[in-house]
């Protein structure tokens, strides 16, 4: 494994970690933090690769690299989407939660 | 190399709509408007230059960007798969702009209103997006693709701003990121195992061991939660019936054709001998969702949630032509091919007439429910018409696209001994006949004396109508025309 | 040996940390977590020998993400009640599913082919053209262009869908809400300090990437930073949407990038090819124009769609 063998083992569980927390919590914003566990586990597959792909002088193979860049600005913009999504059923509805009755929704705050 | 005579034209697929909605974006107001129209006139000349080449070459076109072949770089190609589908979203956009002139007619200060600046920055970027899905052969180039038909298909969902669809279009959006992630993580694991993403290198080059399979699997995972397959389909229906029309039209029509092209090219161009019981698998959930999808749309109250519904349905019908296409049978599965394909093309123009006509008909009758459709025939006629025809393609009426698709799809699986489907599509024909019946019955029933219909701009009534007749039309093209689906079709193992 | 005492802490940290972000009681814990998550990742990227991942991890993955949860979050903050957690049933099926998941990964990585295969020696034997130095820079801008053209325009993509979802009202104002002005607090007073030094930081990040790890995503995010910064501590208003200089720093990046590599028909080998003798200096142009939109989006995009009430 090139001694990426911990790296695989906490990539895999971040990946898991990451899934459980889009599936399993409630909260908007704690799922949007969950995408983005689940983002790192999953770049860093594409850098165990990398790194297993030691080369001709370099230490890692740059092509999974470059796609790693391109998919953290990638995650970052779709986490800005979701959260101005977030905020905006906030201020329009009050919830947090994509339940089907929000709790709050009668109370909702003045919005804009 | 630079590739196959022709391959120019698919870089100019590309560019030409990217650097559209780029300039768009910058100008704003009506130049940003006449910009957008103008360029989705021009991409559906070349998406019919394109189609035309392949069918005269007879082979896929390809483009090595860069000067640099695959595995390094990254090749473009459009096959008959790509052509038709490239053409098919063309003739959407072109009309549903021409519907749009209306509908979001640019004011004329700078930027314009903020529905009007989106609507027009949205259809060429939603035209480059799916130019990128269907001609791109790198699956990493494939993801980036999918992003941009998230955050495109995203904004029009909620061109309208009303509060009610922010909630459906989250639950949309964390769908589509998890359905990404899914896949991207499909990607790293496969270039682990080949050191390349080119889907042509990868082709009868894979392996049936635990990377490439689980690789497999994600990727399926992902891109079915994308499509809304049954029963990750519960966040289509509200996010595309809460859309306005024109973005309801593109959701349903278009945006999840793109993660359709993409799941057939894994499977049959990436996976190794694509696992059997894995497309019986995907088979019944296709099945699953043509019968729960239209028996939900049978007793919807409102218009479009019924429309969308169907979309659901309609979808189902894309997945039976799996497991016709490995039985093994070499007709059948040309068959299976076709009729897959052509589901996926009139699908997209029924639906699209669908959706856009029924958006005219409730903004001139003031009504969405479908009991208050009553004479809706007399106030858009031409609105009223176009769901009747779209329907009768839905439901499979000769000589409808429709038709043409599920009767090739009813052939293939009595061909290959798997008649169990045929079922299903013959009991999904008759309950999407329930529906469409129920539509017209009520549009043509007498008006209330007291109604008092807003007329409908003949512009947008003549575009819809269009779509309409064209998904009909689709059922009478030549059989030679049909073949341009074959060109560059996969040979499956069985 | 040594190299495993230093990557198991690192790796079990970075577990730890990932599950100390899901288990976190409060939402602020949670990014807490998030944050150490991205720090600890960063440091596994360097020790997985690509540095220039690791500067954006940790400029983007880490702080521009953390930033814009914790503003977002604090928007929502104590108004809103803490949501009921999902029915048990929904959360052993996640937990057995995401278990099942991860145990496959794991046995998935494991198998690998040995040799693991390579792209390294291509992109060495194909960088001189290029005329470039740092490998990563050679594939994003020539081997594999045609995807970082396209995910600059996902930038401005997501920058019209973020403006889009503005209040009707709002629409052509500034972006993001009316930002409270305190001239001494201690975020005006970061305001004032860090920009002169962030944007050199970010100009030099931005300038080395051709050769060093950097690029322009890295500097351009530390730009957008500190350009925020001073629209939330109120100092300087931003930029209406309306102004069309904006948007032309929001879509130069992709435009110039777009049109170097339309006129690679002309002068080169075709689309996204660069002429020979010329790669170098086209490549620092594509990135100039990328590193100014990079900036102007991240901002935009930190900021969130128009919500004030008066123009500025």
């Amino acid at each position: 494994m090139n001694g990426t063998a911990p790296f695989a083992l906490a990539a895999a569980g971040l990946v898991g970690l990451g899934l459980y927390g889009m599936l399993a919590q409630s909260s908007v914003l704690r799922k949007v933090i969950a995408f983005n566990l689940l983002g790192i586990g999953v770049f860093l597959v594409f850098g165990i690769a990398a790194r297993r792909g030691a080369a001709a002088g370099l230490p890692a193979d740059p092509v999974p690299q470059a796609m790693v860049i391109t998919g953290l600005v990638v995650a970052f913009a779709a986490t800005a989407l979701a959260l101005v999504l977030t905020l905006r059923l906030h201020q329009t509805t009050g919830a947090v939660t994509l339940a089907e009755d929000p709790p709050t929704a009668n109370s909702a705050a003045p919005s804009e | 190399m630079t590739g196959t005579p022709g391959g120019s034209l698919l870089v100019l697929a590309i560019a030409l709509p990217l650097g559209a909605t780029l300039i768009a974006f910058v100008l704003g107001g009506q130049a940003a408007a006449r910009l957008a129209r103008a360029s989705l006139w021009l991409w559906l000349a070349l998406t019919v230059a394109i189609t035309a080449m392949v069918i005269r070459q007879g082979e896929p076109i390809i483009y090595v960007l860069g000067g640099f072949a695959p595995p390094l770089g990254i090749a473009l190609s459009a096959d008959g798969l790509a052509a038709a589908m490239l053409l098919a979203g063309a003739i959407v956009l072109v009309a549903t702009a021409q519907f749009g002139r209306v509908a979001y007619a640019a004011p004329s200060w700078e930027m314009g209103g903020r529905a009007a600046f989106a609507y027009w920055c949205l259809l060429p970027a939603l035209a480059a997006s799916l130019a990128v899905a269907f001609l791109a052969r790198d699956l990493f180039s494939l993801f980036v693709a999918l992003e941009m038909l998230t955050f495109t298909a995203l904004a029009l969902a909620c061109l309208d701003g009303r509060p009610s669809q922010f909630k459906a279009e989250l639950r949309y959006l964390l769908f589509a990121l998890l359905g990404s992630v899914l896949y991207l993580l499909g990607c790293a694991l496969i270039y682990g195992a080949y050191g390349t993403l080119d889907i042509g290198l990868l082709t009868g080059n894979t392996r049936a061991d635990a990377p490439t399979r689980l690789a497999g699997a994600l990727m399926t995972a992902g891109l079915l939660a994308k499509m809304a397959v049954f029963p990750l389909h519960l966040w289509l229906p509200p996010a595309h019936a809460g859309a306005p029309p024109a973005g309801s039209a593109l959701l349903s029509g278009l945006v999840v054709k793109g993660a359709f092209v993409l799941l057939v090219r894994l499977w049959f161009w990436v996976l190794p001998g694509p696992p059997v019981a894995g497309a019986e698998l995907l088979a019944t959930l296709g099945a699953a969702a043509i019968l729960v999808g239209s028996v939900v749309a049978l007793r919807q109250e409102k218009l479009k949630a019924l429309i969308a519904y169907s979309t659901v349905a309609q979808i189902g019908y894309l997945f039976l032509m799996f497991p016709l296409l490995m039985a093994g049978d070499p007709d059948a599965a040309t068959r299976a091919w076709m009729g897959g394909m052509l589901q996926a093309v009139s699908h997209a123009l029924a639906k699209a007439a669908m959706f856009l006509a029924a958006g005219l008909i409730v903004q001139s009758i003031g009504e969405d429910r479908v009991a208050g459709l009553c004479g809706a025939a007399r106030a858009a006629p031409l609105a009223v018409l176009a769901i009747a025809i779209g329907g009768l393609s839905l439901m499979g009426v000769p000589p409808s696209g429709g038709f043409t698709a599920k009767w090739m799809l009813l052939r293939a699986s009595v061909d290959t001994g798997q008649w169990w489907w045929s079922l299903v599509i013959l009991a999904g024909g008759l309950l999407t006949g329930g529906y469409v019946y129920r539509l017209v019955a009520a549009a043509l029933a007498p008006a209330p004396p007291d109604a008092t219909p807003r007329p409908v701009p003949r512009l947008q009534e003549v575009s819809v109508l269009v779509l309409a007749l064209l998904s009909m039309a689709l059922g009478l093209l030549p059989l030679s025309m049909l073949g341009l689906a074959q060109i560059g079709q996969p040979v499956i193992a069985p | 040996m040594t190299a495993l005492l230093l990557d198991l802490p690192l790796a079990l940290g970075l577990f730890g940390a990932g599950a100390a972000t899901l288990l976190a009681r409060s939402l602020f814990g949670a990014v807490l977590g998030f944050i150490s998550t991205g720090l600890i990742a960063t440091l596994v990227w360097v020790r997985l020998e690509a540095p220039d991942v690791a500067l954006t991890e940790a400029v983007i993955g880490a702080a521009a993400t953390s930033v814009i949860i914790l503003y977002v979050a604090s928007r929502i903050g104590n108004r809103a009640t803490p949501p009921a957690p999902p029915p048990i049933a929904q959360r052993v099926l996640a937990g057995i599913l995401s278990a099942l998941l991860a145990v496959l990964l794991a046995h998935a990585l494991f198998s690998l082919p040995e040799p693991a295969p390579s792209l390294a020696a291509p992109v060495l034997d194909n960088i001189a053209p290029t005329g470039l130095g740092n490998p990563v820079t050679a594939v994003l801008m020539a081997h594999r262009a045609i995807d970082t053209l396209l995910e600059s325009a996902v930038l401005v993509f997501a920058v019209f869908a973020i403006w889009s979802m503005a209040p009707e009202r709002r629409w052509g104002r500034a972006p993001g809400p009316a930002f409270m002005a305190e001239a001494h607090g201690p975020l005006a007073f970061l305001a004032k300090v860090l920009p002169p030094i962030g944007i050199v930081i970010g100009v030099y990040i931005a300038w080395v990437g051709a050769d060093a790890p950097g690029g322009k995503f890295q500097g351009g995010a530390v730009l957008a930073a500190m350009w925020v910064l001073p629209w939330i501590a109120g100092l300087v208003a931003p930029p209406s949407i309306s102004d069309m200089r904006l948007r032309l720093a929001i879509a130069a990046g992709p435009l110039v990038f777009l049109m170097v590599g339309l006129m690679g028909f002309a002068v080169a080998e075709g689309f996204l090819a660069y002429p020979p003798g010329y790669a170098k200096t086209l490549i620092l142009l594509i990135e100039t124009a990328m590193t100014l939109s990079v900036a102007a989006a991240m901002a935009c995009m930190i900021a969130g769609p128009p919500e004030r009430r008066a123009r500025p």
